[in-house]
């Protein structure tokens, strides 16, 4: 299991206050969302994997290396952290750069990676300007820039998203999907869902300290049995189909879509919905254009599961 | 421990990457130079360090230097490193710039960028220590070479004459090594200090009032100073009254090489633990 960031029943306690509490995870190659409200714990776990903390139980382990091998780990891992703090005096570029030197580097590699680093961010322009003048957007891709330049196996990114503007998001967003693809570990933490659900291979939704869910979102979307799934319906007669929906059973409720071009129906047994849907198609009552799940998605599932105030449903 | 046991221990310690280690902590102490040095919030360790250095330059315009009065001014320039520097000058100047280096980058919440590298923390904290004490030593020394020749410049050829076929030379290389020793002792107890606590000064106050009392403890207390080896070290025994006495008192004597060990023995015990608290720092900004 050496390709795996591995939690085995770690709790992290801050004093009396409780950081995470009996956290075990297994998360392969790819993108894993730490979704969760303020103060749920993601941080916890990211400084936990990173030895930024030190779990008050439990064993991590980092692609078979544990957060106390500090050589070895920071040579694999990248950690874009949320702290918008850097040291004094720095420029865009002298940050960088000083960074990877510590890795050893001779200078004329460091030199190239940096400028490789630099410039996926989009920040060439600006990485001669000290630090203390960039905008928020600018110290966010600089961070970001730092963390990859060594072209780590492992990215933990906390809030990466945070103060980019939408072409700037865009731009990350793409990069992540292509460092996902190469196949490193990309564990993003965001509240900005949408964005992150697109590209997540996984979710982890954490609440409280306590992990609630773990998995792809379209599994995790089905574990939640309370919450009926939603299905969008694109279809010449919407009514006609939610009416016979409701006929044989199959629907716990339906809402015509704002153009009356579609019915958005909900479901508690999703494979017999289809089923039905396919029969009905067959029978030529609608001609049916397009299907999609309305609420598969992370912000539905964030939802349900976490609710808007950050208590478990 | 058996003979196989220590054959394998000492195969690991050869195998451990001592040049990389050596390298990475190179180029932190040049990155923590470049910070300790050219900043503008050294400022107030530059005027700590060369206070004297102005004094003494008033003092060598404006007064008139009689071969006679070399003596005085060698017991002042005795008092001067005893009394002002190793007792305030560097001890705050040491407090200013090795508080700082960890403690000072948990403040500006910048410190998880070092211990998010792949350096050993305890490569970083000697890097640190390292470049601290490169700063503390640059600014103290270069504040006694120019209080030294400051002082005697005054006297023209008999100063002269003094330094270079007198006792000169060997006072100056004992009130450098003196800083050198000083700067190391302080910066060490600092740094140690700036882990263990979140506001660092009034552990270095009490640090201080103990330095203050150590001449009157007893033998075994009066090893757990830097100012007392320090002491053994002084070419000229500076004479005071009043209060300034207790600062001077003589305590039993202890040879140059064995003060210097002693102290360097005590550098290393603290250095030490300072290693062994830094491997389970946490990074907590919110509490700091």
């Amino acid at each position: 299991m050496n390709d795996r960031i591995i939690f085995e029943d770690v709790s992290k306690f801050y004093g009396e206050v409780l950081g995470v509490n009996r956290i075990s995870l297994s998360i392969p190659s790819g993108i894993t969302t730490l979704v969760g409200p303020n103060g749920s714990g993601k941080t916890t776990i990211m400084n936990l994997m990173t030895g930024l903390v030190q779990p008050s139980s439990g064993h991590i382990s980092v692609l078979g290396l544990t957060p106390a091998d500090q050589l070895e780990l920071f040579s694999i891992v990248g950690y874009c952290t949320q702290f918008d703090f850097f040291p004094r005096g720095l420029t865009g570029w002298q940050f960088v750069l000083d960074g990877l030197m510590l890795h050893g580097m001779e200078k004329a590699m460091a030199v190239e990676f940096a400028v490789q680093a630099i410039e996926r961010v989009q920040l060439g322009d600006a990485a001669g300007r000290k630090i203390a003048g960039y905008s928020k957007g600018m110290r966010q891709k600089i961070r970001l820039a730092q963390a990859i330049a060594h072209r780590p196996r492992v990215l933990v990114l906390d809030e990466p998203l945070n103060g980019l503007d939408p072409m700037a998001r865009a731009e990350s967003i793409a990069l992540f999907e292509e460092l996902g693809r190469q196949g490193m570990h990309v564990l993003i933490s965001s509240h900005i869902l949408d964005e992150v659900d697109r590209i997540s291979d996984r979710v982890i939704l954490i609440t409280g300290g306590y992990l609630i869910a773990e998995g792809n979102i379209h599994q995790v979307r089905q574990e939640v049995h309370e919450k009926p799934m939603q299905v969008l319906i694109r279809c010449d007669h919407p009514e006609v189909l939610a009416s016979k929906m409701f006929s044989i059973n199959h629907c716990v409720e339906a809402r015509l879509h704002a153009d009356g071009k579609g019915v958005f129906l909900r479901t508690a047994d999703i494979d017999q919905f289809y089923s039905m849907l396919n029969t009905i198609a067959a029978g030529g009552l609608v001609k049916i254009d397009a299907v999609a799940p309305a609420d598969d998605d992370a912000n539905a599932i964030y939802q349900y599961l976490i609710g808007t105030d950050g208590s478990p449903s | 421990m058996t003979q196989t046991q220590l054959a394998t221990r000492a195969k690991s310690f050869a195998q451990q990457p001592w040049g990389l280690w050596w390298l990475q902590a190179q180029r932190l102490t040049r990155i923590e130079l470049r910070r300790n040095l050219f900043s503008w919030k050294a400022i107030w360790i530059y005027c700590l360090a060369f206070i004297p250095t102005v004094i003494i330059s008033i003092h060598m315009l404006i007064d008139r230097h009689p071969a006679s009065a070399m003596s005085e001014d060698t017991n002042i320039l005795a008092g001067i490193v005893q009394l002002y520097y190793i007792r305030l000058g560097v001890f705050f100047g040491c407090l200013g710039i090795f508080s700082r280096l960890i403690r000072g980058e948990m403040i500006e919440r910048s410190l998880h960028f070092y211990l998010l590298s792949p350096v050993r923390r305890e490569v970083l904290l000697l890097a640190k220590f390292a470049a601290g004490s490169i700063s503390a030593v640059f600014l103290f020394g270069s504040a006694i070479i120019a209080d030294f020749a400051l002082m005697y410049a005054g006297f023209g050829a008999a100063g002269r004459d003094y330094i270079f076929n007198g006792p000169g030379v060997g006072q100056l290389e004992a009130y450098l090594l003196i800083v050198v020793l000083a700067c190391l002792g302080y910066g060490a107890v600092f740094l140690l200090l700036s882990m263990m606590f979140r506001n660092p000064t009034p552990a270095a106050m009490l640090v201080l009032g103990w330095e203050t009392i150590n001449p009157v403890l007893p033998s075994l207390l009066q090893k757990i100073s830097v100012a007392s080896y320090l002491r053994h070290l002084m070419p000229v025994t500076v004479g005071a009254d009043g209060i300034f006495a207790l600062l001077t008192v003589e305590t039993e004597p202890v040879s140059g090489w064995a003060a210097t060990a002693g102290l360097l023995v005590l550098i290393a015990i603290v250095l030490t633990y300072s290693c062994f608290r830094i491997r389970t720092l946490e990074i907590r900004y919110s509490t700091e």
